[in-house]
């Protein structure tokens, strides 16, 4: 629960990927997504060469394309959609593989399939080579607010407390026979996230309290290294 | 159900992304107002019900699965400003350490399922309060009706992005009827669970819903005699 904890998604190294400061990474991250974005759809040399340079990056940070790809399972959803604008989009018709396609469709859906990979790629690279209390230090950095610091870090801090009590609860009602994910079973499920919500809530208020009983005043005292 | 990375143009990520910054600002006075000095802990906390929440999924059909957005459940719990504020941090922790939904439709994505929901859902679950009897257990009902607005509203903001900053050039009437017909569908479970989560916690503690506590102050204390020796 304390600092130093990593994520699910961190993978612990010392590449320079791993030792560059964290808000200059964000700001890398966003900067590289918004010219991947604004690359023209068909500009199929220079996304190649976008590609390349997150593999480049991938490959400092020694994160290993092993870790990464399982990970990747987050773009399935909006890989279906790629897959189906080039049949639900309109203008000049063209053959692939003998089937009857939408050409702008087609392009777009490629494009969209390219640049969403690279995104998720490059995102799953920051996660894996920056440490929670890092990233919420590069924030600060970048001028967020204080209070939305705090609130992050309050979230990440219980995360894995909140999401095991959700755990336990969800065990406890598989093993009186219940099945959460079955629509007949909701009202046993929502009365367990209420229940949920309640302790969340109060575990809120107890820790509010905890921290005013240790000198809280609306500022987090800086700890640990500061990098 | 985050939009990636190349769904939206450029300008139409960074328009959304400036409406944003400035709801998420507005929010964190609001949020002052509704949570005083607990906000950094309590909204913290919500936050990390929310995730927890939606990470159960349920299937929808055709082999994919939905899971609660849960706009209007945080709005009726805690308030709309810290529900903007909670939504909007998972969706910032989730695109940041999870890789799920782009970073440059973050702003996309806080308008959509932070702000869009989370202002619909509020707005009608404060009209039916006004319209329906003023007791506590019409509270459950009018969330849930608003959590069943909220999201084809949401789908339905998310169309007209997709027909300004959409990179592609499809029948817009074809993906409206789409998202809609889908996302009403989904609506319901959305409301059903709202419904019942809010109702629990109204059974339980009605104090904490801030929905509910316009209702809780009007009710009057009640001393009843003779029951107890």
């Amino acid at each position: 629960m304390g600092a130093g904890h990593g994520h699910r998604l961190h993978f612990h190294g010392h590449s320079p990927v791993h030792r560059a400061p964290a808000h200059l990474k964000v700001l890398a991250l966003v900067g590289f997504m918004l010219v991947v974005v604004a690359t023209p759809r068909q500009a199929y040399p220079l996304l190649a060469l976008e590609a390349a340079v997150l593999l480049g990056v991938v490959a400092l940070s020694r994160v290993p394309l092993r870790y990464l790809l399982p990970r990747m399972v987050v773009e399935v959803p909006f890989v279906v959609f790629a897959v189906l604008m080039p049949f639900i989009a309109h203008g000049p018709r063209t053959e692939v593989l003998g089937v009857s396609v939408s050409e702008p469709g087609l392009v777009a859906g490629v494009a969209l399939l390219v640049k969403g990979t690279i995104g998720v790629l490059a995102s799953l690279t920051l996660a894996a080579t920056t440490e929670p209390q890092d990233l919420l230090r590069g924030l600060q950095r970048l001028r967020t607010p204080d209070l939305v610091v705090q609130i992050m870090g309050f979230m990440i801090r219980y995360l894995d407390v909140v999401t095991a009590e959700l755990g336990r609860m969800l065990t406890a009602l598989r093993s009186r026979g219940c099945d959460p994910r079955s629509p007949r079973h909701w009202p046993v499920l929502a009365r367990s996230l209420g229940a949920l919500f309640i302790r969340s809530y109060e575990r809120g208020e107890r820790v509010h309290l905890a921290m005013l009983s240790r000198g809280y005043d609306g500022r987090l005292p800086q700890t640990g290294e500061t990098r | 159900m985050h939009v990636p990375d190349g769904f939206l143009d450029a300008p139409t990520s960074a328009a959304t992304g400036a409406v944003a910054v400035a709801a998420v600002a507005l929010s964190l006075r609001g949020a002052r107002r509704e949570l005083d000095d607990r906000t950094a802990p309590a909204a913290g906390l919500v936050a990390t019900f929310v995730f927890a929440a939606q990470m159960i999924n349920f299937p929808v059909g055709a082999g994919t699965s939905g899971h609660l957005m849960g706009g209007a459940l945080a709005a009726v719990l805690v308030g709309p400003w810290t529900a903007v504020l909670c939504v909007s941090v998972v969706l910032v922790v989730q695109a940041l350490l999870m890789a799920d939904g782009g970073i440059t439709a973050l702003g996309t994505n806080i308008t959509l399922i932070g702000i869009v929901t989370v202002a619909v859902g509020w707005t009608v679950f404060v009209a039916l309060r006004r319209v329906l009897p003023r007791r506590l257990s019409m509270v459950a009902p009018a969330a849930a009706v608003g959590a069943l607005i909220s999201v084809p509203v949401a789908a339905l903001v998310f169309t007209a992005l997709f027909s300004v900053g959409g990179n592609v050039s499809v029948d817009l009437g074809a993906v409206l009827t789409a998202m809609l017909g889908w996302h009403t569908v989904i609506g319901i479970g959305e409301a059903v669970v709202t419904g019942l989560v809010v109702a629990t916690v109204v059974a339980t503690r009605p104090d904490l819903v801030h929905g509910a506590r316009p209702l809780l102050f009007e009710r009057e204390l009640e001393v009843r005699t003779g029951a107890v020796r």
